[in-house]
């Protein structure tokens, strides 16, 4: 038998992470998807967009383990690669958007004169209606990005921008809080009085002090932009039709659906498995963060 | 508490007009031609015609005044005349969408009711199932009940209504037969079998719908019951002898609606937005297909008024979320 070694913070919050199966299992899971999209064309060699209209509307097969769509097109390959720009968009969206919530909160918090106005812009967004507004911006610049940035890029840059910048404001308000309440600690108040610049100031001690609420946003944050990508491709206000992405592999199985329901059901649960496990992700975090949440049981 | 009221409306106003010009200007802003889709055969001059027809050439801010007048002014009046048959309003220009050339706010009258049925019936329905599951699961904290409920609320919460809306319609629609896939709006209540197929034809799409509810709100209930069963004043309540009915049921329940009533206000306008996705799969004419519509065809006034209206929505629900938070809490005193 080892000495009890203390123990650091870190290792407690894993310890803590580790006891909630939910989130060890949606972790699992997430990490799971991310791995097999990333390593999938690598060992599935089918080319998604390859179309055979010999072998269209297939079922489950050795061939094609999740049959094949109206063009003959391989489902299981068109699957990874829709999971591809999926993840990528929540992943991209999700970083714009933790960016953009941390600068607006810790400039909220930090600076005085910035509090009133930039708490003001983060209300008016709440009050935006954003399902419709991002209609309305992809409806919009779709066109004229796709010429600049060629079709996919584009597309890209608008879906993920356009996510980013209507779901910053909860983190942003979050982190203020968070901010207003380190500003008045005493460690904060001993590093200003040895002089600590600004700067220094909030990347050594707030940024990792607020560490916490942002990693929980975060994980919430590739949820919402998994979810509302769908929704756009859903809407066919999202990547063009020939590109694969879950939601899209969804809307255009719709059509299909009282005779191939299969089609339907690989990309919802794709959508929604991703969207379940990083959720018990972010709620895993938040009590394993939460020092008093840790010596509750 | 009168006073709080009216200053949250008043300062509401400059918020509406700043979305009502964000929403403008980002339609302003966006390249793209609305008469791009007038075939090329059409000769310049037409075109330019067309434009001057749409009120196309004159400069924003015109246009945007013009918006802000027809929409605060115009419209009222028109309303006033319908009530009262006066004539205000004859011959004054209001809104009009481009798609239909009628006013915009005559189509949007025809769609509300839809809208306000389904998503109406969603809200009180989840809301009915939401809340006797989140007082159970914190009661039995732990408990089988509350580990399923967990789950099934988290499962709910993380399918997104396009899917969960195409599951049903394979299973209750293609499968069983039970319900109709496609929402009839031109179908008429007069009788009771009439009233029944109405009933017949709500469920999938309230089903979906509430679901998104039923999922949101029982986890705040749960929470909210948790935080108030380990207070003092539950210890007391068992102490002096009253029935565990009376003090979870009263006690605990009224003191956890507090945060549960301001959630449910809050995800009003959030179920609106939900609609858009639910009626497009159901087919029902409601706000939000319009919304789509309007957007597919480019009927910037349309869209514009659309927009507005559910900013004006999520902003009276805010105000009164905050007003009922103020009134069940005593704790909370606004001046």
């Amino acid at each position: 038998m080892s000495k009890p070694r203390p123990h650091s913070p870190s290792r407690d919050v894993w310890d803590q992470f580790r006891r909630h199966r939910g989130a060890v299992a949606g972790g699992v899971i997430f990490l799971t998807l991310v791995v097999s999209v990333l390593l999938g064309p690598l060992i599935w060699r089918v080319d998604p967009a390859f179309i055979d209209l010999t072998i269209r509307n297939q079922g489950t097969s050795l061939s094609h383990p999740f049959g094949t769509d109206q063009l003959g097109r391989d489902m299981l390959a068109r699957m990874i690669a829709g999971g591809q720009v999926s993840m990528a968009v929540g992943l991209t969206a999700m970083v714009l958007s933790i960016a953009l919530g941390t600068l607006v909160g810790v400039l909220a918090g930090m600076t005085r004169w910035l509090d009133g106005p930039l708490m003001r812009l983060t209300d008016l967004f709440l009050a935006l209606p954003l399902l419709p507004l991002l209609l309305v911006m992809v409806m919009l610049f779709r066109e004229t990005l796709s010429i600049r940035f060629g079709t996919e890029t584009g597309i890209f840059l608008l879906i993920v921008v356009a996510i980013g910048i209507t779901s910053w404001m909860p983190t942003a308000r979050i982190v203020r809080g968070d901010v207003l309440a380190l500003k008045e600690r005493e460690f904060v108040q001993a590093a200003r009085s040895v002089g600590t610049t600004n700067t220094m100031m909030i990347t050594r001690h707030i940024l990792p002090n607020v560490l916490s609420p942002i990693l929980v946003s975060a994980s919430l944050g590739i949820a919402n932009a998994i979810i509302t990508e769908s929704a756009l491709s859903f809407l066919g206000l999202g990547f063009p039709p020939d590109f694969a992405t879950w939601g899209r592999l969804l809307a255009d199985a719709t059509v299909y659906i009282t005779d191939y329901p299969a089609r339907v059901i690989w990309p919802g649960v794709a959508i929604s498995l991703t969207v379940l496990a990083v959720t018990y992700m972010g709620d895993g975090l938040r009590d394993a963060l939460d020092p008093r949440a840790r010596h509750r049981k | 508490m009168l006073t709080y009221t009216l200053r949250r409306l008043i300062l509401a106003i400059p918020t509406l007009l700043f979305i009502a010009l964000v929403i403008f200007l980002l339609l302003e802003l966006a390249p793209g031609d609305p008469t791009a889709q007038v075939p090329l055969t059409v000769p310049p001059e037409v075109k330019e015609q067309m434009r001057i027809a749409l009120g196309l050439d004159q400069p924003s801010h015109i246009r945007f005044g013009k918006w802000l007048w027809q929409m605060f002014a115009v419209e009222p009046m028109v309303w006033w005349d319908a009530a009262f048959g006066t004539a205000f309003t004859d011959n004054t220009p209001r809104v009009i969408s481009w798609q239909t050339r009628s006013p915009v706010m005559d189509i949007v009258a025809q769609r509300l009711p839809q809208t306000l049925w389904v998503v109406g019936m969603a809200y009180v329905v989840g809301v009915m199932i939401a809340l006797p599951i989140g007082i159970y699961s914190a009661y039995r904290q732990y408990s089988v009940f509350d580990q399923v409920g967990t789950f099934v609320t988290m499962v709910g919460y993380s399918i997104p209504p396009f899917f969960s809306g195409v599951l049903v319609i394979v299973i209750f629609s293609v499968q069983l037969g039970w319900f109709p896939s496609v929402y009839d709006t031109t179908h008429e209540v007069v009788d009771w079998n009439s009233f029944l197929v109405q009933l017949n034809q709500m469920v999938l799409p309230v089903m979906v719908l509430s679901l998104q509810v039923t999922s949101q709100i029982s986890r705040y209930m749960r929470s909210a019951m948790l935080d108030n069963l380990s207070q003092d004043y539950v210890r007391t309540a068992r102490a002096k002898g009253l029935r565990e009915n009376t003090v979870v049921g009263v006690h605990v329940l009224r003191n956890s609606m507090i945060p549960v009533v301001t959630v449910i206000a809050l995800g009003v306008p959030q179920v609106f937005g939900g609609a858009i996705i639910t009626e497009v799969i159901f087919k029902v004419n409601g706000l939000g297909q319009l919304l789509i519509t309007a957007i597919q065809a480019n009927d910037l006034p349309m869209v514009q008024t659309v927009t507005f209206m559910l900013a004006v929505l999520i902003v009276l629900f805010n105000i009164l979320a905050d007003i009922l938070y103020g009134l069940l809490d005593p704790r909370i005193r606004y001046e």
